[in-house]
């Protein structure tokens, strides 16, 4: 038993590491876009920090990293429950993280709205109307491109992530897990920790640089 | 004097088992949910010599278009969109489909956890998925090609890429779903190769082939997720148009190579590391001689991969990357020789003095080492700046690395395959006619690859479907070496597949080896072992005496 957890932990681990190297490629290559386009990024990065429904743009971001520091809270104390045996208390943690991950995409759901109104869009969709950021000029077009690509697939992460922690409801109620076993709450919560970091780096990159 | 060796003793001695892993259950269904790495090795293995087959089909294509300066193969013409296409799938196929998964898929899902004295590797079942994702990613691939055609070369540099026509998207997708395949093989083989050791083993009384998967896998789950996102970008680029490496909008081309080679520069390491994995095991058992250097060679494989992340700026020296970043890495890939270079010299220094048997594997092992030195060594003028210049994008090109990945690590794999043919299958071939393979194999290798470096030196172009007349008797001389090539490997066909009408005669140890995948019984029962092996000598250990038949 103790050597599968270790096992299945390394396992875990490493393909932690190739979600950083898929995720690292993106950020490379954001890089070396701003290092291409500097002013259009930076442009673009100001633009980002305007209103957005009456509240300054950042601020979504800073309230979306609150909700998934709290929810990597929520899953240390569902994994320290199902380690002590608590059923009951394993499956609220368990809820509550996943409502939590629901939150976090609602409020990105309104940012999303809101440039696709704008049509701050990638590559052929971007549709961007008012004096700055005028359509045509190289750059604008892939910062929201990559803006769209690093959230966009942050997001899809956190519904994987939110599947993840419905399949461990289910079997927690079922009380499948013991203080013997309860490698997949330890495997998902190390999932969920990653997700929750990656975006604590794409939080600055997109809200704060400038 | 007892021998060290204690398998030896018990060669012929022990009642074959009734129930193996072969034979435990039986019907499709069986295979195909199974578990048993044995039975994935050997789906992976059909189902990569399938890929070698279609991949190798079209080589023989390209050879017959250029066996005259004609566009014609026996008088149809072939269009130059024809020849492109015929390059791309033989590149593709062979690169993704055939060389990075067939010896980690097959030979080491079977042999590395018997070698570690285990039950299986760590994650079954992942083992599994992998194989579903190698079969999905063929499919798609293969349908990219039957739908519409790929013209890009299996490298789909851009801006070509992001404008030709064609299935690119979806071939772009099939090898993203084979990269997971590579990933998870990867991912299951460290895991294994950490926790689930016999007891007694530390890490420097595995098998060298070991450290070489090992070394492998470490490239596999660090390269490969950079390859996917490179090419979820280079989808979205053709799809979306978002402007990052096509440069009419905005993009950036050479930004394209930069990702692709960070890649596929530790993938060609993927391919190369398992073929000189199989050497360290065929060069002490056929020498009957302790491997020189155990610790030069284990730490060589590591070095080599460590060394694959920062050298991939060699393959753009004319892309436009800067002068400064050529020079760097110019100097950086000489580090390659110097791994490359010990193994080469601890496999000849195994052999000095050995008491060499020259049976079929060992065949192919000697051609190994010829192949890859010359491969190896026509590398260095390809680091070279000032030669590299010259030589970029010419048939020399080609040569070598034919030289490197086929007359290396692909004879290797076939050497390989004769070696565990008897523990996976209990049956043995005809050896003469095994040997008879290997020396026409050698012949054909060179001279279909030879007279290449002479063309490319000359100037002769890769991925130019015409030439002047000039080249033709060396491209003829090409052409026909290839036949030698398919003869020989239909001959290995026939050799392997009619030992299989036999029935079981293989001992459990034929070649008198040293590591635990002899012990146990060939064919290996489901579990591999009756009882938990407990490793009582080193590895490679043929004191005092050698195994005698």
């Amino acid at each position: 038993m103790e050597q599968q957890f270790d096992t299945s932990k390394l396992g875990m681990w490493l393909f932690i590491v190739t979600e950083i190297l898929l995720f690292g490629g993106l950020f490379v290559g954001f890089g070396l876009m701003q290092h291409k386009y500097p002013g259009e990024f930076l442009e673009a990065h100001e633009h980002l920090k305007q209103d957005v429904f009456g509240m300054p743009f950042p601020l979504y971001g800073a309230i979306n990293t609150i909700v998934l520091l709290i929810s990597s809270w929520t899953m240390v104390m569902g994994v320290n429950a199902a380690q002590t045996n608590q059923q009951k208390k394993t499956v609220r943690y368990l809820v509550v993280t996943i409502l939590l991950a629901c939150v976090f995409l609602c409020i990105k759901y309104v940012e999303y709205a809101h440039k696709f109104h704008d049509g701050l869009l990638p590559g052929i969709f971007y549709a961007h109307q008012s004096e700055d950021l005028i359509k045509g000029t190289h750059g604008y077009a892939t910062f929201f491109a990559f803006y769209f690509m690093m959230t966009g697939l942050h997001g899809i992460h956190v519904l994987v992530g939110i599947g993840l922690l419905s399949w461990l409801v289910m079997r927690a109620r079922r009380g499948d897990f013991t203080s013997e076993y309860y490698t997949p709450v330890d495997l998902v919560g190390l999932y969920w920790h990653v997700v929750d970091m990656i975006w604590i780096y794409l939080f600055p990159l997109y809200y704060l640089i400038s | 004097m007892e021998p060290v060796v204690t398998s030896s003793a018990r060669i012929g001695d022990r009642p074959r088992p009734k129930k193996n892993y072969l034979n435990e259950t039986k019907g499709i269904w069986s295979w195909m949910t199974t578990v048993d790495h044995k039975r994935i090795g050997i789906m992976y293995l059909v189902g990569t010599l399938i890929a070698f087959l279609l991949g190798g089909i079209f080589a023989l294509l390209v050879r017959l278009t250029l066996l005259t300066p004609a566009h014609t193969i026996f008088g149809l013409q072939v269009t130059a969109e024809t020849y492109n296409r015929f390059f791309t799938l033989h590149g593709a196929v062979m690169v993704f489909l055939f060389i990075i998964p067939s010896i980690p898929g097959s030979l080491t899902n079977f042999v590395l956890p018997l070698m570690l004295g285990a039950k299986d590797v760590a994650f079954p079942r992942l083992n599994l998925a992998s194989f579903y994702l190698w079969i999905v990613g063929a499919v798609m691939a293969i349908a990219s090609m039957v739908i519409g055609a790929v013209d890009t070369g299996w490298t789909f540099y851009t801006p070509y890429s992001t404008t030709t026509s064609g299935t690119v998207t979806l071939m772009t997708a099939a090898v993203f779903v084979l990269g997971f395949s590579s990933i998870f093989t990867g991912l299951n083989f460290i895991a294994t190769v950490h926790k689930l050791r016999a007891p007694g083993m530390g890490f420097f009384d595995m098998p060298l082939f070991v450290w070489g998967m090992y070394s492998t896998a470490l490239i596999q789950v660090l390269a490969t997720p950079v390859l996917g996102i490179t090419l979820v970008l280079l989808m979205l680029e053709r799809v979306f148009q978002i402007g990052i490496f096509d440069s009419r909008i905005g993009g950036d081309p050479v930004l394209f190579q930069h990702f692709f080679w960070f890649y596929s520069h530790p993938a060609v390491y993927i391919m190369i590391l398992p073929g000189m994995a199989i050497i360290s095991e065929l060069i002490p058992t056929f020498s009957r001689k302790t491997i020189f250097g155990y610790r030069a060679i284990a730490y060589a494989s590591v070095s080599l991969a460590l060394v694959s992340f920062i050298v991939w700026g060699h393959h753009m020296f004319v892309a436009g990357q800067s002068q400064l970043a050529t020079v760097v890495f110019s100097a950086l890939t000489f580090l390659v020789a110097i791994p490359s270079g010990v193994k080469v010299f601890n496999w000849l220094c195994t052999m000095y003095q050995g008491n060499i048997s020259l049976e079929t594997p060992m065949l192919y092992a000697i051609s190994f080492l010829m192949l890859f030195a010359i491969g190896g060594l026509t590398g260095i003028f390809l680091g070279t700046l000032s030669t590299d210049v010259h030589l970029t994008d010419t048939y020399f090109v080609v040569a070598h690395f034919h030289y490197v990945m086929m007359g290396s690590t692909v004879t290797a794999f076939i050497g390989g395959l004769y070696y565990w043919w008897p523990k996976m299958t209990g049956r043995m071939y005809n050896e003469r006619w095994g040997q008879a393979t290997a020396v026409i194999w050698f012949i054909g290798f060179n001279a279909t690859f030879l007279p290449q470096f002479i063309l490319g030196s000359r100037g002769m172009p890769r991925r130019y479907y015409n030439y002047l007349d000039q080249f033709q008797p060396l491209h003829a001389f090409s052409t026909v070496g290839s036949w030698i090539i398919g003869l020989s490997l239909f001959m290995s066909a026939a050799v392997l597949l009619a030992s299989l009408r036999k029935p079981a005669d293989a001992p459990d140890n034929p070649w008198g080896g040293t590591t635990l995948e002899w012990e146990t019984s060939s064919p290996p029962i489901t579990h591999n072992f009756e009882d938990q092996p407990v490793l009582e000598h080193e590895p490679y250990d043929y004191r005092p005496k050698a195994v005698t038949h």
